[in-house]
């Protein structure tokens, strides 16, 4: 047994949280290491140091007992480290040949003019081709595959360059069964003919099944990394978890009335969710749990009027609604807190009061001249910047960009509190936001909840749900797949649904 | 199977509209105006789509790119102007003359690339600021006089083939050069890439940079081309030569397919798209329209055209879509459990 690649004692931190502490890894050669952790365990960010995305804040790397210090991503190729990501990068425009070849087409010569040799470029993409097991032609365009068929084409882009190490961040969820068992086939021929091979899925039984040793992340910490004979999944599962709760969130002041604010009635949308029933009632804070992909945005989007459903109904204060879209739930008062604030939530070259005061413009506006009462609104804004503790400098001037990412979190929050909501859907609001300020979010999804309003909050730290909430949902491929009440808050428990490895059958069965 | 072949005309219909559109508007023609459908017209009719077809081939580069180049127009005018000061001033012959041309006409593009790849401005102000500026330098040039031509390029301009003007046939050479950039070099598939996901390109090695700078340059000698190949036949460069027809170029090119987002395009279609304009142009004069209601019926083809455009954009984004879960009568989406049961094979119709 040789190592070809180890961490030493890496760690990176982004604005003052660890994201990877104190790693020391091994990778052997002709090996497979599956590497798994809960959402924000630190696996993604120790991947990115190794692929030269980013570069750690201490400690070192080893390659083939060389030090090993990427500064992009292309040195990490030039040092033979493929590295498939989860989202595709590929140029749907053009065929998988030109793909493949985009940064170094075969060519030759007619005459004086050179051409791209296209019989080259087939030949050698069709071997690539049956050997990935992906039976197109090589110039099929990728806009005309299906979603695995375009896995398996980046696949075959990263490993027509002779890697030593390949790394698969999540290959698998867009695959289909075969794909995927032909996805472990060639896992298994790379790590035969000598490579090292790094795996990380959610899927405990695949990891189980294929990795020759595995390792676990806990908060950017390596909690273990053993042979895989002896790793039992519940084990693994146990290790995933496991930190005890300290006091990191507000005394619970809300009490659930018995309104029912929001009913969704068997509501499926082909390809994202399907046959959801959730209820939410006032008072209440509904935790949505579901790991990545596992359909929860989507789910929230749909509610919010954002995308179209197919199929089942939703009321809103016992009224069915009619038309699904943003303004008829802004009538609604249903409010919806981004899970990607940069993009979505905020206008961040625009000053905090304008921001705040967005959505709720038109209340502000003379209904005859439609003149906006300047004065009103901004004591609005800063009635409001006040309540959420808003620590800024003037919020008139101030960009939502200079503010820290709780800071604009609140301001978020603050934009639809001037709409006085009745339903809030807040996905994933404390990502990136500093333990000072999440304990501020959460008093003001308490407060929320104690004026009677419904809040449906999605979250990938398990952690948060059982801190905050009444009723925890779990989804999973779409599908609620598991309820549990706050006496049956069990962290294992909630994660096995989420995985699908029920110790007993998940309250909405898989049909 | 009827949603599937009702689905296949439909994609058909989308990627081939402009064809379609093409065939009926020259049936229309052919049918009801009487002399429209001969050889004669045709010719006619390529020959002066020419101008704006080379511009348009140009234009589909930086289009590619997901650019634009709104200074293609003021570009012509200005490689003519310096093409023709020179011919009548120091008798320099033609063939140089066409040089001079072609070389202001590139260095335009090389700024108009420098500007939107080194100082990292949009590509739509540094174009608009370029074309201002092309147009003044030129009338400070004459002094805002036109410039007449000396006999000898009217000779050139008048030069045939086999029987085919040469605006025809730099038209053609155009085309397959066009081609071959495009669909037979590197650079070419690279640029559909950087139009397609530029940060990806960026990733995958490609030099995003140099590639955008090119068709800049590329876009820049097409227009320094059509700006002397007109001049020689109107023999004369007046301060509006060339004014506008960047509108008309864009038009002609993303009628011919090319996607004003980036990474959908061809030279071929431009071409098109430029004869299609032409033959609008040419049969409402043939149909003896009213001359002010000409206008709007070419708009109503440009809209038409786009509409299709937006259509085929909004079927591409839905196709990106992300899947979550393999419903039944979606056999190609993806499951993320081994446990699931193996999907339908696709049946084929």
């Amino acid at each position: 047994m040789t190592i070809l690649f180890e961490t030493r004692s890496l760690t990176k931190s982004f604005f003052g949280i660890t994201a990877v502490n104190n790693i020391s890894l091994e990778v052997e050669e002709g090996k497979i290491l599956g590497l798994i952790g809960q959402n924000g365990a630190g696996k993604s960010t120790l991947m990115n140091l190794i692929g030269g995305v980013h570069q750690p804040d201490s400690g070192q790397m080893l390659l083939a007992d060389k030090a090993y210090t990427p500064r992009n991503p292309a040195d990490a190729k030039q040092a033979g480290i493929a590295f498939i990501h989860q989202e595709l990068n590929l140029f749907t425009n053009l065929t998988i040949a030109e793909n493949i070849f985009i940064d170094g087409f075969p060519t030759r010569r007619i005459g004086p003019i050179r051409f791209i040799d296209r019989g080259q470029l087939k030949r050698e993409t069709a071997s690539i081709l049956e050997w990935v097991g992906l039976d197109v032609p090589a110039d099929t365009v990728i806009e005309t595959m299906s979603p695995g068929e375009r896995q398996l084409a980046e696949i075959a882009k990263a490993l027509y360059f002779d890697a030593r190490i390949i790394i698969f961040d999540e290959p698998t969820t867009s695959l289909t069964a075969r794909e995927t068992e032909r996805l472990f086939e060639i896992m298994r021929q790379l790590r035969d003919t000598g490579k090292a091979v790094i795996y990380i899925s959610h899927i405990l039984k695949d990891i189980a099944a294929i990795s020759d040793s595995i390792a676990v992340m806990r908060d950017g910490v390596l909690m273990a990394q053993e042979s895989a004979e002896s790793f039992t999944i519940d084990r693994m599962i146990n290790l995933m978890v496991g930190r005890k709760l300290e006091q990191l969130y507000p005394p619970k002041t809300a009490q659930s009335e018995p309104d029912t604010l929001l009913q969704v009635k068997n509501v499926s949308a082909k390809g994202l969710v399907k046959d959801i029933d959730l209820s939410l009632r006032g008072g209440e804070i509904l935790g949505l749990f579901g790991l990545m992909g596992s359909g929860r945005t989507e789910l929230a989007r749909i509610i919010f009027g954002l995308d179209q459903f197919d199929a089942g109904e939703i009321y809103v204060e016992g009224k069915r609604r009619t038309a699904n879209s943003i303004r008829n739930s802004i009538k609604n008062r249903i409010a919806f807190v981004t899970e990607n604030r940069r993009e979505e939530g905020l206008l961040m070259n625009v000053s905090i009061a304008d921001n705040t005061t967005l959505v709720s413009l038109p209340q502000f506006a003379n209904d005859l001249t439609l003149y906006v009462n300047q004065q009103a609104l901004s004591d609005a804004a800063q009635q409001a910047s006040q309540i959420l503790q808003l620590k800024s400098g003037d919020i008139t001037t101030q960009a939502a960009k200079a503010l820290s990412g709780g800071n604009q979190q609140k301001v978020v929050i603050a934009k639809w509190l001037l709409n006085e909501p009745m339903i809030f859907i807040m996905d994933e609001p404390t990502r990136g936001v500093d333990v000072g300020a999440k304990y501020e979010i959460y008093t003001i999804i308490d407060q929320l909840a104690a004026i009677g309003s419904g809040v449906l909050f999605i979250s990938s730290e398990i952690e948060e749900l059982i801190g905050m909430c009444d009723r925890i949902l779990v989804m999973s491929q779409g599908e609620v797949v598991g309820e549990f009440t706050r006496s049956e808050f069990d962290e294992e428990r909630i994660l096995r649904a989420a995985f699908r490895e029920g110790e007993e059958k998940p309250h909405a069965a898989v049909k | 199977m009827r949603r599937l072949s009702e689905s296949r005309l439909f994609n058909f219909i989308i990627n081939n509209s402009t064809g379609i559109l093409f065939v009926v508007i020259l049936a229309f023609f052919a049918l009801t105006a009487q002399n429209f459908f001969s050889l004669d017209n045709a010719l006619s009719i390529i020959k002066n789509a020419s101008f704006i077809g080379v511009l348009a081939v140009g234009m589909t580069f930086v289009l590619l790119t997901a650019g634009i180049d709104l200074s293609v127009g003021s570009n012509m005018y200005l490689s003519a102007v310096v093409a023709g000061l020179l011919m009548r001033q120091f008798d320099i012959p033609v063939w140089m003359g066409l040089l001079t041309a072609l070389s202001i006409g590139g260095l335009y593009g090389l700024f108009n690339g420098f500007c939107v790849v080194v100082l990292r401005i949009v590509p739509f102000m540094v174009t608009l600021a370029t074309l201002v500026m092309g147009r003044g330098i030129g009338t400070f040039l004459t002094q805002s006089e036109q410039v007449d031509l000396p006999e000898r390029v009217n000779e050139f301009g008048q030069l045939r083939l086999l029987g085919i003007p040469m605006p025809v046939i730099v038209f053609l050479i155009v085309l397959l050069i066009a081609i071959y950039i495009l669909r037979y070099t590197p650079l070419g598939r690279q640029m559909y890439a950087v139009g397609n996901d530029p940060d990806a390109a960026k990733k995958a090695g490609v030099n995003t940079d140099r590639v955008i700078w090119s068709v800049y340059v590329i876009s820049g000698i097409a227009a320094g081309l059509v700006g002397f190949v007109l001049a020689s036949q109107v023999m004369r460069v007046d301060r509006s030569f060339g004014e506008s027809y960047e509108l008309d170029a864009i038009a002609a090119a993303v009628i011919g397919g090319t996607s004003l987002f980036g990474g959908v395009g061809s030279a071929l279609g431009a071409v098109f798209g430029a004869i299609l304009l032409q033959m609008v142009e040419a049969g409402l004069v043939f149909r003896s329209v009213n001359l002010y209601l000409q206008p709007m019926v070419k708009a109503l083809v440009i809209f038409i055209a786009v509409f299709f455009d937006g259509i085929r954009t909004a079927n591409i984004a839905q196709q990106r879509r992300r899947y979550i879960r393999n419903d039944l009568d979606d056999t190609d989406a993806p499951v993320s459990s081994a446990s699931l049961p193996e999907p339908k094979p696709v049946s084929e119709s």
